[in-house]
């Protein structure tokens, strides 16, 4: 069984599934988000975040939890969640592998790189494989054009995609071997990076490198033309 | 034509996020310089430099900063719009993650000139690994006193926050992106008022581009003239050109403002073998595109104005023959159709309007006459709405159709996938599609 699990497509909090793994611990994480914002309904992305962290989706409860915090309704909290698309409805898979499709992406092999992916897992973007290891979504231009193809896994950058290395990404990750992102760290989970975007650091900053060959382009010519923008005379 | 790394400059070296190299190559100079000069004159000195906004508006950086009224008693509050999300665009995620130092020291300098004790740095929800080094950037600060109290010692204080987004392209629009932190929807706020008298939290706000703010502390070190000194006559100082799609060597080109469209692909390295230009957009998606006849503009606010176009984020998308403009414009509206708020009608409608006549199009399905249509719809959203996103996804439906009507009249009778094979645009082969090609 696959379900849809985005907000944009269908609609509010789903309240059938009333399931939560927020605690005590998980709601003294989410106070100390609210503190840390001069008016504390800044928290709410953040605290939406983390509620998905934990319970893997924006659960009736972490609304519930949102809403007493920042003394707010829970309507409001909706209304917040259900305006952007990196909030689900359902749980997300262990995975959540996105790929870029707007237009250069598109053209440049994304297209065929998500027919290949939808016929690999067997499920349509907005849906969940039945083991709950991947989800799928068509994202949105992810700001790494001179990467392009570009794929996402738990929002982690996997750069220049091809066919080949799409396959062997699935497989790998399906059978729990480390993948490293192009751009960054062994890839987790969705859920671990979810806690990232609240605002609490992984200690995996220094992984990967601190740029991808694209970027460098321009300095590495300036740098064989003995280019500089400084002026001369400093050392840089 | 020579290539000027400045923000770019350290992106290749080891460890190039960490405090420490940063450091050992000069970081922190220019704040430490800032402190010894009064808010006053770091403001004038970033106004003299004539500094634009490299977000997509061009506005003066330094009289941005200069509308924050003197007398508002409500705290003041500088944000950075990391939100980086127009198609084609991709400069400031590679500079937070290669340097977040160049970053939060613009921040520092850029507080300190328009007296905010607390920056925000909103960045963009996907992309968790700049991030991650956007976080770190900011403990190690606070760790080494670079933020908090009496920085450096100075008796300036500052707090940085670094939040992320979740997903929404409008909040690069900085009255939505205000909203989305406020922990609201993101969507645009009617000017006047604007940020400057009542932005975040009704309190005098700037809001500005990363790499504008990326940008201070160099001026502040060598110098407004050094800086005004490159460029063209009204698009002063450097920028990061952006080159991507059917290029060699895609990626990130700092040089003056005002290069050429034909300097940059010869810098990388051409169209790809055997192909040629077909078009081009200078400044994302939401700039009216380009073709070969347009190599010689100069890419400076005014010179693509000149052409009817805008420098817009400095995001070059390349693509060659093999590309079919109306499946290109069509995705593209796609994006604009998704991204929408949903406040306007005419940006909400109508861009789902253009969508549906354009998917005709690409499917050979089209009447005789969609094409006039198609910019009957663009005259029904054209100046009808709150917020450039609908102006955006027009400027690349008017101008695909301008240069290239008679491809939009082939989906009277021709799929688009037919007249131009897709497979042909993708830059590796398909198995089981080899005899295609």
């Amino acid at each position: 069984m696959t379900h849809e699990h985005d907000f944009a497509d269908t609609g509010f909090l789903d309240t059938t599934d009333q399931s939560t793994a927020i605690d005590r611990a998980a709601l003294d994480q989410l106070e100390a988000i609210a503190e840390r914002y001069p008016v504390k309904r800044s928290a709410l992305m953040p605290m939406l975040h983390f509620v998905q962290a934990i319970d893997k989706r924006v659960s009736p409860a972490g609304v519930e939890a949102i809403a007493k915090i920042l003394e707010i309704t829970e309507a409001q909290v909706q209304g917040v969640a259900t305006f952007y698309t990196m909030y689900k409805r359902r749980p997300a898979g262990r995975h959540h592998i996105g790929v870029c499709t707007t237009a250069l992406c598109a053209v440049m092999g994304g297209d065929l790189l998500l027919e290949q992916v939808e016929q690999t897992l067997g499920i349509a973007p907005g849906e969940t494989t039945e083991d709950g290891m991947f989800s799928l979504e068509k994202v949105e231009c992810n700001a790494a054009c001179d990467f392009a193809p570009v794929m996402m896994v738990n929002w982690e950058f996997m750069d220049n995609m091809t066919p080949e290395k799409a396959e062997q990404l699935l497989d790998d990750l399906a059978k729990g071997r480390d993948v490293t992102s192009t751009r960054g760290p062994v890839l987790t989970s969705w859920a671990d990076n979810e806690r990232v975007l609240a605002g609490i650091p992984d200690g995996k900053a220094n992984d990967g490198p601190s740029a991808g060959e694209p970027s460098l382009e321009g300095v590495k010519i300036a740098t064989a033309k003995g280019w500089s923008g400084i002026p001369k005379g400093v050392r840089s | 034509m020579t290539l000027t790394p400045i923000l770019t400059r350290n992106w290749g070296t080891e460890r190039s996020w960490t405090l420490a190299a940063y450091q050992a190559q000069g970081g922190y100079k220019a704040a430490k310089k800032a402190f010894k000069m009064t808010p006053e004159q770091v403001m004038n000195e970033v106004k003299d430099s004539q500094l634009r906004g490299r977000g997509g508006a061009g506005f003066p950086t330094g009289l941005k900063w200069s509308f924050v009224p003197k007398d508002n008693p409500n705290p003041r509050y500088l944000v950075v719009n990391a939100d980086e999300s127009e198609p084609g665009t991709c400069k400031d995620i590679p500079l937070l993650m290669a340097s977040p130092h160049t970053l939060l020291e613009g921040v520092i300098i850029s507080a300190y000139a328009i007296n905010a004790h607390t920056a925000f740095i909103y960045i963009r929800g996907e992309v968790v690994h700049p991030i991650r080094r956007m976080q770190q950037a900011v403990q190690e600060a606070y760790d080494a006193g670079l933020l908090g109290k009496k920085i450096l010692g100075s008796g300036f204080d500052l707090d940085v926050i670094v939040h992320a987004g979740a997903g929404a392209y409008i909040c690069g629009e900085e009255t939505a992106l205000l909203n989305s932190l406020e922990g609201r929807r993101g969507q645009p706020r009617l000017r006047p008022p604007f940020p400057a008298v009542a932005g975040l939290y009704a309190s005098p706000t700037v809001i500005n581009n990363v790499e504008s703010i990326a940008s201070v502390p160099s001026i502040i070190e060598y110098g407004k003239d050094w800086f005004a000194a490159m460029g063209t006559e009204k698009s002063k100082g450097f920028t990061i050109y952006s080159l991507s799609g059917h290029v060699k060597r895609p990626g990130q080109y700092e040089a003056p403002l005002g290069v050429t469209m034909r300097q940059l692909l010869e810098l990388a390295g051409g169209i790809r073998d055997g192909h040629q230009l077909k078009f081009f957009t200078p400044g994302g998606s939401s700039t009216p595109i380009l073709t070969a006849d347009d190599l010689d503009v100069p890419l400076d606010y005014e010179g693509l104005a000149a052409k009817g176009t805008m420098l817009g984020t400095k995001a070059m998308q390349v693509f060659d023959e093999t590309t079919s403009v109306v499946r290109t414009t069509l995705r593209w509206v796609e994006f604009y159709e998704h991204e929408s708020c949903g406040k306007c009608t005419p940006c909400r409608e109508g861009n789902w309007w253009l969508g549906q006549l354009l998917a005709k199009l690409e499917a050979g399905k089209g009447e005789e006459g969609d094409v006039d249509k198609l910019l009957q719809v663009v005259d029904t959203i054209a100046g009808k709405s709150f917020c450039p996103l609908a102006e955006g996804a027009l400027a690349c439906v008017t101008s695909a159709v301008q240069h290239f009507r008679d491809e939009f009249e082939v989906g009277y009778h021709t799929p688009a996938w037919e007249h131009l094979p897709y497979e042909l645009s993708a830059v590796f082969t398909v198995p089981g599609k080899e005899d295609e090609q």
